[in-house]
């Protein structure tokens, strides 16, 4: 057998997500037996390609392309190197070029194109992969010029409330300031949500460069991503990111040679939910408790210390550097209705094959749920979907035929929200489900609203009552009552939102409100 | 655990020294005093004030705002288990009841023991691979009871 010339290029992530099933154990025993072997391999540890059932996915770089393996196990290492692994030998857990897989062929990829592919912390990879093209365009604009390209892009806040993001920057755009703020909204607090931290620990340089675009665009030189601390691995990459782009000339004083100046910081949050609201997140941002604000002012105007400010998601920035480079009316061609563009799906809970799934919005629930994900991981019935995170509704196996976009969801007063999808099977409670909405919104409210802080403890105390058995009729009425109050008088939408889980699961499943008492659970308690 | 030095001023005053340059300082400081001594000791709260030029109830209102800031140091090591609805989609809500009913162990609460104290949290960002936990900035998926017990120190690691 022949040498190879260059060595093989392996591939295996260093996603949370994977390291969380064993990647690492696998990378090191993939080292130790293609060198026991005498075989000379290049280790590139990637982000996820998304197909997260399959994690740990080896891949390695074949003449016809990228030939994958998994899930693979330490165990199952030797066996594969045995058979051929770095040509892409035949094995049981060969899953073929990962192109042709049916998760990867039927998504439209723009965001999280080059996730999964190169190094993430390979300025080089993220260049011969199109990485700054978005912002070269950029330079060669006037702000309003791109300010006008992302508003004809259609695009909207990929953060939860859709509001469209040109007309945001347009505000900040013409806001007159000295001192101008790009915030990134990386606090993914929703549960069953988790593409921000694969983007950035997958293709950090991505929102970076979605980042400066804002900048130039609105005249602001400082920046921060606001980073949830349950995320160390995605802060430690981040970190490393922003040093790279530093010494690259892509931040600081004069971006790629250009007469802007950007400067990036990113910071931690400390574990409050609520801090992924905008105003609480720019209050912790300035050191404070991450009590509410009321708006007006909004922060497009009075934001970051009072100065005009950006505050979009990760997954807003990390749209732009594609819209500026392929031009507004391509990313508008994707998607339905006033939904323009892909969105990053994220599938979780109890599901055969979770993770991520970048589509032009418009495809249904169910074939998210069922063709993609396979159906549930116990193989029970689907009986409930969570859409849109904690403040999102429950909807029932029946509704799944809606399409992904935001008003179709809106029509069934369902929410889109960040694009988490949660399923569950029939052993849910649903009564339990709407306590836990009421118990987390106590849990995490900022306290500054009455509605808020007190209706989610009442809430506990009454979904306590009727699952107890007691007084039902009557508790029920409460639980409206209160449900009404909170929607109508809350000042944010933690607790103006909390009664759509609540509502949908008494409506949808009424008879887990009906159920005869039973011994009580160990459900999570309201406030500590 | 996790070898955290011993609280001492002069070390903490060099912290928020080094830190106090930033524009919102007290989330930093407040991270890199915990990062370092395992918690936020109350003496921190003036050096903060002055080094910031904030009022020392000011200070004290952060630290209490945020659930990740501990005012006493850690005894044992820490679990953290998420508990939001996609690890409740598997299960997340029986692994905290066999804790507590096979080791004594409550979790965010007083345990039979202090070697170990299980905390909740709120989404790990694994929720296709859930119930998840983190332990000592380690992400762990697809927990189960045997793994938790593990995690927990209970046990000794299955082969
Ligand atoms: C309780 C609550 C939590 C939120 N959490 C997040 C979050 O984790 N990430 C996020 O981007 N937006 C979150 N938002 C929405 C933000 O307030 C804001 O709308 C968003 O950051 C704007 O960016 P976008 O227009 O790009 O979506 C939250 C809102 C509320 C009310
Ligand atoms: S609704 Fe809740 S979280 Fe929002 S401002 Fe009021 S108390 Fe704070
Ligand atoms: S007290 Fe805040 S809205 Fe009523
Ligand atoms: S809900 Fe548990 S990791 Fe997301």
């Amino acid at each position: 057998m022949s040498a190879p010339t260059a060595p093989v290029r392996v591939f295996i992530p260093v996603d949370a997500a994977a390291l969380s099933v064993g990647a690492e154990a696998v990378a090191q025993a993939v080292s130790r037996e293609a060198a026991a072997r005498g075989i000379t391999i290049d280790l590139v540890r990637n982000g996820s390609r998304g197909m997260l059932w399959l994690e740990p996915l080896v891949e390695v770089e074949t003449p016809q392309g990228r030939i994958a393996y998994g899930p693979v196990a330490a165990r199952d290492v030797a066996g594969l190197v045995d058979a051929g692994l770095v040509q892409g030998g035949e094995h049981p857990l060969r899953l073929g070029l990962v192109d042709d897989l049916d998760w990867m062929k039927r998504q439209q990829r723009l965001t999280f194109a080059r996730t999964g592919v190169i190094d993430p912390l390979s300025l080089s990879d993220y260049r011969a992969h199109d990485g700054l093209a978005g912002l070269k365009a950029a330079l060669a604009l006037t702000g309003a010029e791109i300010v006008e390209i992302v508003r004809a892009s259609g695009l909207r806040g990929r953060g939860g409330a859709g509001f469209p993001t040109g007309i945001k920057w347009k505000t900040v755009h013409d806001a007159r300031a000295d001192q101008k703020y790009i915030v990134c909204n990386a606090d993914e607090g929703d549960s069953g949500t988790f593409a921000d931290r694969m983007l950035f620990e997958g293709d950090p340089f991505l929102t970076i460069e979605g980042m400066v675009i804002a900048a130039i665009a609105v005249g602001a030189t400082r920046g921060y991503i606001y980073l949830r601390s349950e995320y160390p691995h995605a802060y430690r990459t981040m970190q490393r990111a922003i040093l790279k782009a530093e010494q690259a000339g892509i931040l600081g004083d004069s971006v790629l040679g250009s007469a802007h100046a950007f400067h990036l910081e990113v910071r931690l949050g400390a574990g409050a939910y609520i801090c992924g609201e905008e105003t609480s997140l720019l209050e912790s941002l300035e050191g404070k408790r991450g009590v509410v604000r009321a708006k007006p002012p909004i922060p497009a105007l009075k934001g970051l210390f009072g100065q005009p400010t950006i505050v979009n998601n990760v997954l807003s920035f990390a749209a732009v550097p594609w819209i500026l480079q392929h031009g507004a009316q391509v990313y508008a061609d994707f998607g339905v209705g006033r939904s323009r563009g892909t969105l990053p799906v994220q599938l979780g809970g109890n599901v055969r094959r979770g993770g991520l799934i970048e589509l032009a919005f418009g495809i249904s629930l169910r074939e998210i749920i069922e063709d993609l994900g396979g159906g549930t991981l116990s193989g029970r019935p689907i009986r409930a979907v969570q859409v849109g995170g904690p403040l999102g509704a429950y909807l029932t196996a029946a509704q799944l035929n809606v399409a992904m976009d935001y008003e179709a969801l809106a029509a069934i007063k369902g929410m889109l929200g960040h694009g988490g999808i949660v399923v569950f099977d029939d052993s849910v409670d649903m009564a339990q489900q709407a306590r836990f909405a009421f118990a987390f919104c106590a849990k995490e409210s900022c306290g500054k609203c009455t509605p808020c802080r007190i209706g989610a403890t009442r809430g506990v105390e009454t979904m306590d009552k009727i699952i107890a058995g007691t007084e039902r009729p009557k508790n029920l009425a409460i639980l409206r009552d209160l449900s009404k109050l909170m929607t109508d008088a809350s000042l944010c939408a933690m607790g103006g939102l909390t009664p759509n889980p609540v509502l949908s699961a008494l409506d949808h499943f009424p008879e887990d409100f009906d159920r005869p008492a039973g011994p009580a659970k160990n459900w999570p308690l309201a406030a500590e | 655990m996790a070898g955290y030095r011993m609280w001492d001023d002069d070390g903490a005053r060099q912290i928020v020294g080094g830190l106090a340059h930033l524009e919102g300082a007290t989330l930093p400081i407040l991270h890199a005093l915990q990062g370092e001594f395992g918690y936020v000791d109350a003496k921190a709260v003036p050096l903060i004030a002055d080094a910031l030029n904030l009022s020392r109830a000011e200070v004290h209102g952060t630290i209490s705002f945020y659930h990740d800031f501990k005012t006493a140091p850690p005894v044992g090591r820490v679990v953290k288990l998420c508990r939001a609805e996609a690890c409740q989609a598997l299960g997340c809500e029986t692994l905290v009841a066999q804790l507590e009913r096979d080791h004594g162990i409550r979790v965010d609460g007083q345990s039979a023991t202090d070697a170990v104290a299980v905390e909740t949290v709120y989404c790990l960002g694994n929720c296709a691979l859930g119930p998840s936990a983190l332990v000592d900035g380690a992400l762990i998926g697809r927990v189960d009871a045997q793994r938790l017990a593990e995690l927990c120190g209970l046990v000794s690691a299955a082969q």
